[in-house]
């Protein structure tokens, strides 16, 4: 009965490998070999297209544009998220629902809609391709969410904490970084995995924010595909290297994706 | 919780709201600006009052593009949420498995939105991927840079392989909260399987439910980067939804006032979809509550 | 109705188990009487819940086989046992009012709506539910909500056994009295098989005929209230029932005398020579302290705790501590004072469990 069960996720799992295997042999082909014919697995695997991406600057630089991009919103989110989700869910102040259902508003805004406004404003204040101009535009809507998250997981620890912590003579900062914080750690993490994927996988606004310096990997490769002779080989290999970082960060945290991905608030 | 009154919790608030106003409400202004404005170069702008929201929202061009929007959203909504409910029910809940289950679903999820299109694209061209070809090699009739409705089972497909596992993943964490004395209950209770799913599973989902299809219907009706990658639009105009519209409009023609009217009719109607889907789901919460 | 027998039933969490300590649930053989109202008595974690799910059907036995009356049930699946179960937290179908609640376990069963409805309102009626039967189930109190799950058990007519997984720790302490006078009042007015699992020795000895008490994944003793307290077979009972539990005391018998350090008891039967861990066990109630003068056994009394009903004196007998019940009107210093075992309460453990001497 048991192994019935499972027919399910199995065939979906398949579903959701076959274009990733499809992917990882086109990586390993030579372009020759992709273009000469069908064939299901790399009759000659060879790494010289992943070695083209990580000696050739204008590709590897993509790379870590976008990491440092990335890294940076969720450090800036993470930060100034933590004492609003506090707020949220430990006082009511003046404005406080309408203020948490505008944050979140945010998050229903079409990143097209943004895309030429953001250009003229960092344009204007000449931030245009730094990695600071996207982090910042990403906060658009990595913030609402790491305060959402943030502020489920804060409603789950006891209020009393606060108190006794009050009592026994810690000041505000103090007990918020050496008490509070260790107390929802899997929360910060969480919060941060959301900040991380999110920017990560984002392209239309980072596109647009950069030209040379900042250019994310993302618009590095829609530049490869536009060109005339496709190298599908590099594409591929490129495409298999985006998927890495993203690999590792869920294995560090699969045992916290279920009730991360209910965002804490199961 | 009891939460106490204090004002001063403003200052908490204060760095995200200084963040959010400057990278949200200073745009949003500049739209504003321009979609009551036109332009003849040189800077120089006249007040045009509603002109451009009348012309958009008579436009066949912005009629097409939602119609094509509503439809793709309905659609994926249609598929991924039985489908992710199924997949949930049916994933094993502790062990390994789960583990590896987990990890795997979730895969798709952090791949870069080009690459999920560029993979697609790898993935169904007909000379070079494997599905392409495998259907070819079956004689179906498929090419999504020339068909239209090759080009919409694509998107479909492809938006159903990026996005059905957060569906499957906030469902297994609903059904992960439900005690195992409730399925032992309604073993004694002589509950058949589909009793229990109506009875015990689904309304223990709700709240993940309602998360679920908010996501998606938001992030379906934005979409942009991958039907823009595989298809650009085409062939034709058969998959130019809304945002690819947009930013065709805003950033191809330059067409500034039009567009920026486009877009505050685009968020006000994703504001008031979701607003309707928010309510519809919790009245019915509290019609039985 | 029939009487639900286990026959040799153990139960193993792990697939292969090894050695004796795998077991959640060690072989026993042991008959549940119709009409009875047991309690299974036992600490966290002692295989009390194991058991009960054997019997419900919701765990196959890893050995041994469920009869009831004459017939094996061991395959049969849960729905179709006669059974009723109430878990410790209250198990309600959120969606649905008190009435559909209730009709659930019938409308599974294909029974005819016109029964259903009868059956019903008998039961809300039995338990007091009468005026919340149009309510949706999920806004009420958790004592409400524990009713409701006994009531859908009760609903079924043909239900033998109704099984109670700690059902009242969640409820409020003053409901939980209430509670237990209406599984009482229900049990005599209808007479099914109750089994009770606790970890709490006053709900056990209030609400059962006789009481299984477990430990470590053994019955250790079945028996009314009464022997339970006067004659423990195993040094857990001992000191798991009562208040505060038996005095055990490592010593040597022989004979008629029970040595502990350099002092002899004399007990009422003879034991011979006994080898291995051998223990003598006396209840606080039939300990006395009597002035120095009056016993060759010294005790220094190290604190006196006062109950109301009585005092509980701790003293120090050579390494080992005793507990003593006072009565409340008697006064007793701090120092050195004499005492006194009641023979006839003094009690022989071999590896733990008791034996019998010889008069």
């Amino acid at each position: 009965m048991i192994k019935s069960i499972r027919i399910t996720p199995m065939l979906y799992i398949i579903f959701l490998m076959l274009p990733l295997y499809w992917l990882l042999t086109m990586a390993l082909k030579t372009n020759t070999e992709i273009l000469s014919g069908f064939s299901l697995w790399p009759k000659e695997p060879t790494l010289a297209n992943f070695k083209t991406i990580l000696t050739d600057a204008s590709w590897y630089s993509g790379y870590i544009n976008s990491t440092i991009y990335v890294v940076l919103n969720t450090i800036i989110s993470i930060s100034v998220a933590l004492p609003a989700a506090y707020a949220f869910s430990r006082y009511r102040f003046m404005g406080d629902k309408h203020l948490f259902f505008w944050l979140l508003s945010n998050r229903m805004a079409p990143p097209a809609v943004f895309v030429l406004p953001f250009f003229q404003l960092y344009s204007s204040i000449g931030l245009f391709d730094t990695h600071i101009a996207v982090a910042l535009a990403h906060c658009l809507f990595n913030v609402p969410l790491a305060v959402w998250i943030l502020e489920g997981f804060m409603s789950g620890v006891p209020k009393e904490i606060d108190e006794t912590a009050q009592i026994d003579g810690y000041s505000f900062g103090s007990f918020f970084v050496r008490i509070f914080m260790p107390l929802i750690g899997s929360g910060i993490g969480v919060a941060a995995f959301f900040c991380f994927m999110f920017s990560w996988v984002e392209l239309l606004i980072a596109r647009t924010l950069t030209s040379v310096d900042a250019k994310p990997i993302a618009a590095v490769m829609t530049r490869t595909v536009s060109a005339s002779g496709l190298d599908w080989g590099v594409l591929a290999a490129a495409g298999v290297l985006t998927i890495v970082p993203g690999a590792i960060v869920i294995w560090f945290v699969r045992n916290h994706i279920a009730k991360g991905f209910a965002l804490g608030r199961v | 919780m009891q939460r106490k009154v204090n004002q001063k919790a403003w200052f908490l608030v204060l760095p995200v709201f200084l963040l959010v106003a400057f990278s949200a409400v200073i745009p949003l202004m500049t739209v504003v600006n321009y979609s009551v404005q036109d332009s003849f170069g040189n800077n120089e702008f006249f007040w045009v009052g509603s002109e451009w929201f009348v012309e958009i929202l008579n436009s066949d061009r912005f009629h097409d593009a939602l119609g094509r929007q509503l439809l793709f959203s309905g659609i994926i909504l249609a598929i991924e949420i039985p489908l992710g409910i199924w997949v949930a029910l049916s994933m094993p809940r502790r062990g390994w498995g789960a583990s590896v289950c987990l990890v795997l679903m979730a895969l798709p999820l952090l791949i870069p939105w080009n690459v999920v299109g560029t993979i697609w694209q790898i993935f169904a061209r007909a000379d070079i991927g494997l599905l392409g070809h495998t259907l070819a090699a079956m004689g179906i009739d498929y090419n999504y840079t020339q068909s239209s409705l090759s080009a919409w089972i694509t998107v479909i497909v492809m938006d159903v392989w990026h996005w059905t596992s957060l569906v499957v993943l906030l469902c297994y964490a609903g059904l992960c909260s439900i005690p195992d004395a409730y399925y032992q209950a309604a073993k004694i209770d002589g509950a058949s399987r589909w009793a229990v799913f109506r009875y015990i599973q689904l309304p223990k989902m709700q709240r993940v439910l309602l998360i679920a299809v908010l996501l998606r219907f938001m992030d379906s009706f934005m979409i942009y980067t991958e039907p823009f990658v595989v298809t650009g639009g085409g062939p034709g105009n058969a998959t130019t939804f809304l945002s690819i519209d947009l930013v065709k409009m805003a950033i191809g023609q330059f067409d500034l006032g039009p567009a920026a009217a486009f877009s505050l009719v685009y968020f006000l109607i994703v504001l008031l979809l979701s607003w309707v889907f928010y309510t519809v789901m919790t009245a019915r919460d509290g019609a039985e509550a | 109705m029939a009487a639900i027998h286990l026959k040799n039933v153990a139960h193993s969490y792990i697939e292969s188990p090894k050695s004796q300590a795998d077991f959640a649930l060690k072989q026993l053989d042991h008959v549940w009487e119709d009409g009875g109202a047991y309690a299974l008595l036992g600490p966290s974690g002692c295989g009390k819940t194991t058991l009960l799910n054997i019997i419900s059907g919701l765990l196959k036995p890893s050995e041994g086989c469920v009869l009831f009356g004459e017939e094996d049930v061991t395959e049969t699946d849960t729905s179709q046992r006669n059974i009723a179960q109430v878990f410790q937290f209250p198990v309600i179908y959120d969606t649905m009012t008190v009435r559909e609640n209730l009709a659930f376990p019938l409308r599974n069963r294909g029974v005819p709506v016109k029964e259903i409805i009868k059956r019903v309102d008998e039961v809300a009626g039995m338990l007091g539910l009468g005026d919340q039967l149009d309510n949706r189930a999920s806004g009420l109190s958790a004592d409400m909500k524990q009713i409701i799950s006994l009531g859908r058990g009760l609903v079924r007519s043909d239900v033998n056994a109704i099984l109670f997984d700690e059902p009242l720790t969640v409820i409020d302490p003053h409901m939980k009295w209430v509670l237990r006078t209406k599984l009482k009042e229900l049990h005599r007015q209808f007479g099914f098989t109750m089994v009770y699992v606790t970890h709490d020795q006053t709900e056990a000895l209030t609400f059962a005929d006789k009481v299984v008490v477990m430990h470590d994944g053994e019955v250790v003793q079945i028996g009314t209230p009464e022997e339970l307290f006067a004659k423990p077979a195993h040094t857990f009972v001992g000191y798991f029932i009562g208040s505060p539990g038996m005095n055990v005391l490592p010593a040597k018998v022989d004979g008629n005398d029970a040595v502990i350090d350099t002092m002899t008891i004399k007990l009422t039967q003879s034991y011979g020579a006994l080898s291995g861990d051998v223990e003598i066990g006396i209840r606080p109630e039939f300990l006395k302290l009597v002035p120095a003068d009056k016993s060759d056994i010294h005790v220094h009394i190290n604190s006196i705790e006062d109950v109301g009903r009585h005092k509980i004196a701790r003293c120090q007998l050579g390494e080992q501590t005793l507990a003593v019940v006072v009565p409340e009107n008697e006064h007793v210093p701090i120092g050195t004072m004499g005492i006194k075992f009641d023979p006839a309460h003094t009690h022989v453990y071999q590896n733990s469990r008791l034996i019998e001497g010889v008069s």
